[in-house]
């Protein structure tokens, strides 16, 4: 005979984790804002510049026109006499592109070594974590200075340079939540239906610990844009791409004659990087409802 | 392979610990015999080492700090304690299946019900996505779950504690294994659903023919459930014999102590305590050299204390390890 109970109450539409998450985040007002501004802002620099259509490096005008005089450079030229919105406008897509770019490979990295050491222990856990203490007592930006005078600043040199120092941060949040989750139960029940190592550190652990890796990496994409701006304002940046921190970089001696060429591409970063830390913040708080009861 | 060859024979199982404060002999020379189509009971206190003779067969126990001393257990003519670690992972879930006590935590979060059913059948039969659903679609059906094609989409929390023990079984009998080892499955359900999930473990291997050994310390579960009963304490194998023998004419003073407790067998007067067993399992770090039990045990002798009991074999595979029942078949 077949064993059945009587069946129950007809269950709520069934919803997945993520969603129930997107549910949190969208009524959180200030992380929908971030998510607004950052689309404004991804939006602009995909279909601005060619909308624009004034390449950033040609002379536009005279050489430091203000803002909002001349309807040709409406955000006024540098000390070149190159445009500033066309600078603002392309040079999002670097810096946007780097702060990505670099979180991606710092996120891969720090996930790769805090699942290792975390899952596996022992003397695995013990040299993995001391390799994560002597990249995390390393000044970050003088370290990344170095990788980038290493080598030709390119683009691809910054990403990785920025993505060596920051991932860190991601290595030990990912350890501590690979240690905690390896035990629980259902990653035993995985082991006794003959799940592996490596199964079990991509499918079973690796999905419950995505909500922290996942707002640490959207804060770590703001901090790799901060990066970005800095290597270039320094002039290690690759000086044929424009982005804001060479606009920066490049006009910070006439910053007194001249505020507009470094206030406009100073206050998209901000906005960048504001729209990011947002959604971050609300990623968290979505992920972790219960911080909202107390 | 001959009829009368048991399935999973274990022999001489030892297992540690590595402690702090010193080797705990968790296991020491456990061994049983499980048959087809039978049920074995494990019965004992908590910290008997029930658990971790169904790890050990599953080698499941992690090393370090664990370490199995020595013994064997032999499944289907081999042993497992000379597998590899890949080979074990296609025993695991495949010919020996294992269900845990934690029904709400056993099962992943971020997964349905159905997926998770699908990968043990993936994982060891290959089979392509639709057909591993359509098996854990079958599965979730033969273990009572009702709107299955439905419920299949749903995530572990929205199932209740005998609702995600349910979906354990089917997940544990998906790829249809010699071997259910079903590790205190109903500790931490409520009463009513406790016998439900009974019920369906004796269903399931009646129709599976899959030989179940149960862990428990519901003796009410055992007298219904089981062909044959180990009682284990401190490691050791105390008794073990057919569950009548055992029931009806228990030897160790553990196991009538045992069964004295368990309530409703004897019907308890109102206001009357239910009977107990004094003191608790000893600690596994500093041994004595007698009888494990000796300091708990209403007739302990003075030999009890010096020298561990030796197993004395009685008629119909009754075993007794204790002096008592040395000296009266003497």
């Amino acid at each position: 005979m077949a064993v059945t109970v009587p069946s129950p109450t007809p269950t709520v539409e069934a919803m997945s984790p993520w969603l129930e998450a997107w549910r949190v985040f969208r009524s959180n007002k200030a992380a929908m804002l971030g998510l607004v501004i950052l689309s404004v802002i991804v939006l602009t620099m995909s279909f601005g510049p060619s909308l624009y259509g004034v390449a950033p490096f040609d002379i536009a005008g005279a050489p430091f026109t203000p803002p909002f005089t001349e309807p040709s450079v409406w955000l006024g030229t540098d000390y070149l006499g190159r445009d500033v919105l066309a600078g603002v406008l392309v040079g999002g897509r670097a810096t946007v592109l780097v702060g990505l770019a670099a979180a991606t490979v710092a996120v891969t990295i720090g996930v790769s070594i805090g699942a290792l050491a975390g899952y596996f222990g022992g003397w695995v856990d013990t040299a993995l974590s001391r390799v994560t203490e002597l990249f995390q007592v390393l000044p970050a930006l003088l370290f990344a200075m170095v990788l980038v005078t290493l080598f030709t600043p390119s683009l691809t040199v910054v990403i990785f340079a920025i993505g060596i120092v920051a991932w860190t941060g991601t290595a030990r949040l990912a350890r501590a939540e690979f240690m905690r989750l390896r035990h629980l139960e259902y990653a035993n029940a995985a082991r006794a239906i003959g799940a592996g190592p490596l199964r079990l550190m991509l499918r079973e652990i690796l999905p419950n610990a995505l909500p922290p890796l996942i707002v640490s990496a959207t804060l770590i994409v703001g901090s790799a844009i901060l990066f970005e701006a800095g290597l270039s304002f320094l002039g290690l940046s690759d000086a044929n791409v424009m982005s804001w921190g060479l606009m920066i970089g490049s006009n910070r001696r006439n910053i007194l004659e001249c505020w507009w060429a470094v206030t406009f591409p100073g206050a998209a970063i901000f906005l960048t990087v504001l729209a990011v830390s947002l959604i971050g913040d609300g990623l968290n708080d979505a992920f972790n409802p219960k911080l909202h009861l107390r | 392979m001959t009829e009368y060859s048991p399935l999973l024979s274990v022999k001489g199982l030892g297992v540690e610990f590595r402690t702090r404060r010193g080797v705990a002999r968790v296991l020491d020379d456990v061994g049983f015999e499980l048959h087809r189509g039978q049920t074995l009971g494990v019965v004992g206190e908590s910290g008997c080492g029930k658990s971790v003779t169904a790890l050990a067969v599953m080698q499941l126990i992690s090393q370090p700090p664990g370490r199995i001393t020595g013994g064997e257990v032999r499944f289907d003519g081999r042993d497992l304690l000379q597998f590899s670690e890949s080979e074990m992972r296609r025993v695991r879930g495949n010919r020996i299946s294992m269900i845990f006590q934690e029904p709400m935590t056993s099962l992943n979060p971020a997964y349905t019900v159905g997926d998770q059913i699908a990968e043990a059948v993936r994982l060891h039969e290959g089979l392509s996505k639709a057909a591993s659903l359509a098996r854990a679609v079958e599965m979730l059906d033969a273990v009572g779950i009702p709107a299955a094609a439905q419920r299949l989409h749903e995530y572990p929390h929205q199932f209740s504690g005998g609702m995600r023990q349910r979906v354990m079984i089917a997940m544990a009998l998906a790829c249809k294994p010699d071997v259910l080892i079903a590790d205190e499955p109903t500790t931490a359900l409520d009463v009513t659903v406790q016998a439900q999930i009974f019920d369906l473990i004796a269903d399931m291997r009646e129709r599976t023919g899959t030989a179940v050994m149960l862990i428990t310390h519901d003796m009410g579960a055992i007298a219904e459930m089981a062909d044959r009963v180990v009682v284990m304490y401190a490691g050791r194998i105390v008794e073990a014999g057919a569950v009548r023998d055992i029931l009806s004419a228990p030897q160790h003073p553990y196991t009538r102590g045992l069964i004295a407790c368990a309530p409703g067998r004897r019907t308890v007067a109102p206001g009357q305590p239910l009977e107990e067993i004094p003191g608790t399992v000893p600690s596994l770090l500093e041994r004595d050299a007698g009888c494990l039990f000796a300091n708990r045990c209403a007739k302990v002798m003075p030999r009890c204390r010096a020298e561990l009991p030796p197993v004395t074999t009685q008629a119909g595979g009754h075993q007794v390890a204790c002096w008592l029942n040395q000296e009266t078949s003497a």
